[in-house]
């Protein structure tokens, strides 16, 4: 049950197939990942020759004008290779705030450099105790003659400690959890004030603690009407759902190829566990959730691209989200169970798979907290 | 829905609840209490202490070193300990291979292993599954081939919990390859420190070195370390993973741990507002604390059972089916808790004497890793798929 993709999409798909069968294997990315940065500058540069960094910035720029179906088939990709390079920080989420309210000369200034690979983005939205609403903004930005002074401290900056430019959400004026008066700054990473602890992540990434104090920013680095940018992080935000759902799926598709495979070949009591009809139906169980899942996602990736109203973009977003939850729950432990002990080994790619899967449902919210919201954008 | 007890029990939980709170070391119960990494000592000092109050193995014969307690004190004894955040007794020696010795063992076997047992000397691990027998325990292949008055072991076992701190293992192995499969096995009871005998560990996806792979490469073994008959080990395997099943429903340990689960809901916040006051992660709590009430009447039923003298039956499936299950659960519910901060891996942050800063709240840094863990209870001690397919045999006659 293969989604249709037209000619470029094929395109994307199979050369990133290719590059994952021949340069990222499983070993390359054990050690990519272990590595201090967490990923690999020589294979982003690859990625940027590929033209994938690009994928969504404006032609204009050098970019390839693509949507987000476009996006979810590269993310699909991303998914299956276990690929651990800053596509979410600086082509969705960072690229993403730009492209879309970023004046003419941020653009000018950052794009290029973004998509030939040679400028890493990371956005700084998540606070202590803001979980997963988006408006729980408690860092300040008062404002003086030059610009504004940030105060405050990020957390789980997902690739933080890689970035060169911080796009930083603080609040220039309202309380904590008003939607009103949470502006975005562009801020060099090794601004004075700015401090940055990295650490790495379950799942094989990177992130960061960010404090910033005192940090002064130009007007020229506000993205955006000051204090208005509350619905384009959340349109961001969504559009970064729909591309780790993508990235979801092609982790479940793995998970359930693999498994497969193992009901295939393990031996015990004599047959191939595979022939136990109780485990052929449990797989059949992973195999639907997963066709399910692709095909919703790759239809909320579709509405987005299509439809121009908030409501209809965010319950896209919800929507996959939570089929996203638990089918990623049910598809991973499964996966694990139905490998056994050796499922729970940090040797076979199965365990690593799983605990990206995991960490993806719970990133922008959790299965309970799109529910949540698809509920309140109902007609009830 | 407390337990309703009597005068006696009563006073009895408020003595397990005085001795806990009078001899459980303080940083050892932190240790437990936060999820940081035990080591070897942290469980051994626990062990000799509750040893020395001579309550390490309540479930012995009380001529052998048990207490006489009732079901119930038993289970109240648990949920005590597990309340204290104390280490969980290794259940390999305790309940594992003493209940086997006590039952099978000869005269010079139990005068020599019991004691050591009780007083924590030995530290046992279980030398069962192999590379290519999990499910199917039965086919293994470890052989032990009779020379004078030895035995030679050659072969391997895997997910040897502990065998990095074992002074013994208690193992299967194949002494016949004719007849069914079953009727060749033997119980053999081996000294780690024998020369041929190599200790791997098994890296988990927690970033664990918990279980290994012991390999056997001509070891000798005095033929007195055989339990019982030659070729009937099969059936103290099985007598075995009865005490095992009942052993690993770990009630106490889930009850403790939705305390926990409600006090990090309590800390972290939803729009401002706590967690706990979040009515549907209230319902998930309620599911599983009245999961937890079904699951402790059938063990009391066991457990009185087991007092009675009956053998543990396949209630001890259902026991560490659902038991293993609830804890998964729990694990997930601790998971969603956190929220972001299950993300960062910070392994160091679980040793004793890290004084950073951790990321994020303290109680987070051993979140993920224990969900990650957890998903092998259903794995070990007899799969799921295993113990339903006892329940279908034995119980429901299929």
């Amino acid at each position: 049950m293969d989604i249709l993709l037209n000619e470029t999409q094929t395109l994307l798909k199979d050369s990133a197939e290719k590059f994952i069968e021949r340069d990222y294997s499983f070993d390359v990315r054990r050690s990519v990942s272990s590595s201090e940065e967490g990923f690999s500058r020589v294979i982003w540069n690859k990625f940027s020759e590929l033209g994938w960094i690009g994928l969504s910035m404006p032609e204009e720029y050098g970019g390839w004008g693509g949507d987000l179906v476009d996006f979810s088939v590269l993310f699909e990709e991303i998914g299956r290779g276990l690929i651990v390079e800053p596509f979410l920080s600086t082509s969705i989420l960072g690229g993403g705030l730009l492209n879309y309210n970023g004046s003419e000369n941020q653009k000018k200034l950052i794009i290029p450099d973004l998509i030939n690979g040679q400028l890493l983005l990371a956005f700084a939205f998540t606070e202590r105790h803001s979980r997963y609403n988006l408006a729980d903004v408690e860092t300040t930005a008062s404002k003086t003659d030059e610009g504004y002074v940030l105060n405050g401290s990020k957390s789980i900056v997902i690739h933080g400690s890689t970035a060169d430019k911080l796009i930083v959400s603080a609040r220039i004026s309202g309380k904590s959890r008003d939607q009103l008066g949470i502006s975005l700054f562009i801020v060099d990473a090794n601004a004075e004030g700015i401090k940055r602890r990295s650490y790495h992540m379950v799942d094989g990434l990177s992130g960061a603690e960010i404090i910033l104090k005192n940090v002064l920013v130009s007007h020229e680095n506000v993205i955006g009407e000051p204090g208005l940018a509350y619905p384009l992080i959340e349109k961001v935000i969504d559009e970064a759902c729909i591309a780790i759902c993508a990235e979801s799926v092609g982790l479940m598709s793995e998970l359930v190829r693999t498994t497969v495979d193992y009901l295939k070949t393990r031996e015990q009591f004599g047959a191939k566990i595979g022939s136990f009809q109780v485990l052929q139906h449990r797989a059949v169980d992973m195999f639907n959730a997963l066709e399910l899942s692709r095909a919703l996602v790759y239809r909320s990736a579709e509405t987005i691209s299509n439809v121009n109203d908030a409501t209809n973009r965010a319950r896209a977003a919800s929507a996959a989200k939570v089929q996203i939850g638990r089918s990623g729950k049910l598809i991973g432990q499964q996966a694990i169970q139905l490998h056994g002990g050796m499922g729970m080994t940090d040797e076979l790619s199965v365990s690593h798979y799983f605990k990206r899967l995991t960490m993806l449902g719970t990133l922008f919210g959790d299965a309970d907290h799109h529910l949540k919201r698809f509920v309140q954008l109902s007609e009830n | 829905m407390e337990l309703q007890l009597g005068p006696e029990d009563q006073a009895f939980k408020e003595k397990m609840r005085a001795f806990m709170n009078d001899n459980l070391p303080k940083d050892i119960q932190h240790k437990v209490n936060m999820g940081l990494g035990l080591v070897k000592d942290d469980y051994v000092t626990w062990q000799k202490i509750v040893g020395q109050a001579g309550w390490l193995a309540p479930g012995w014969p009380v001529e052998y070193g048990g207490t006489g307690w009732s079901p119930i004190e038993r289970h109240i004894f648990n949920e005590e300990m597990a309340r204290a955040n104390a280490p969980r007794i290794m259940p390999f020696g305790v309940t594992m291979v003493g209940p086997v010795i006590i039952a099978f063992g000869s005269e010079e076997q139990k005068n020599l292993y019991l004691p050591k047992i009780l007083t924590s000397e030995d530290w046992w691990c279980q030398g069962y599954s192999e590379p290519g027998s999990g499910s199917d325990l039965a086919s293994l292949k470890t052989k032990a081939i009779r020379d004078g008055d030895d035995y030679i072991v050659n072969g391997s076992k895997t997910w040897t919990s502990f065998a990095q701190f074992a002074d013994m293992i208690f193992c299967l192995v194949r002494t016949s390859t004719e007849g069914k499969k079953q009727s060749g096995i033997s119980f053999l009871l081996i000294d780690m420190n024998s020369p041929g005998i190599d200790v791997r560990p098994i890296k988990t996806m927690d970033g664990g070195v918990e279980i290994n792979q012991v390999f056997f490469d001509n070891v000798r073994v005095p033929f007195k370390n055989l339990v019982g008959k030659e070729n009937h080990g099969w059936d103290y395997a099985k007598y075995l993973l009865g005490h095992e099943r009942t052993g690993t429903a770990d009630i106490g340990q889930s009850r403790n741990q939705i305390t926990k689960v409600r006090q990090i809901a309590r800390e972290e916040l939803v729009d401002g507002k706590p967690l706990l006051n979040d009515p549907v992660f209230q319902n998930k709590i309620a599911e599983i604390e009245i999961e937890i009430l079904a699951l402790e009447s059938v063990l009391l039923q066991a457990l009185a059972a087991e007092s009675a003298g009956q053998p543990p039956g396949p209630e001890a499936s259902l026991i560490k089916l659902r038991g293993t299950e609830i804890q998964q659960e729990i694990t997930e519910l601790l998971f969603e808790a956190v929220g972001n901060y299950a993300h960062p891996y910070v392994p160091e942050a679980l040793e004793m004497g890290w004084n950073e800063e951790p990321v994020g709240p303290d109680y987070a840094a051993s979140i993920a890793s224990r969900y990650f863990n957890t998903r092998k209870t259903t794995i070990y001690g007899g799969s799921s798929e295993i113990q339903k397919n006892i329940i279908a045999k034995a119980v429901l006659g299929f």
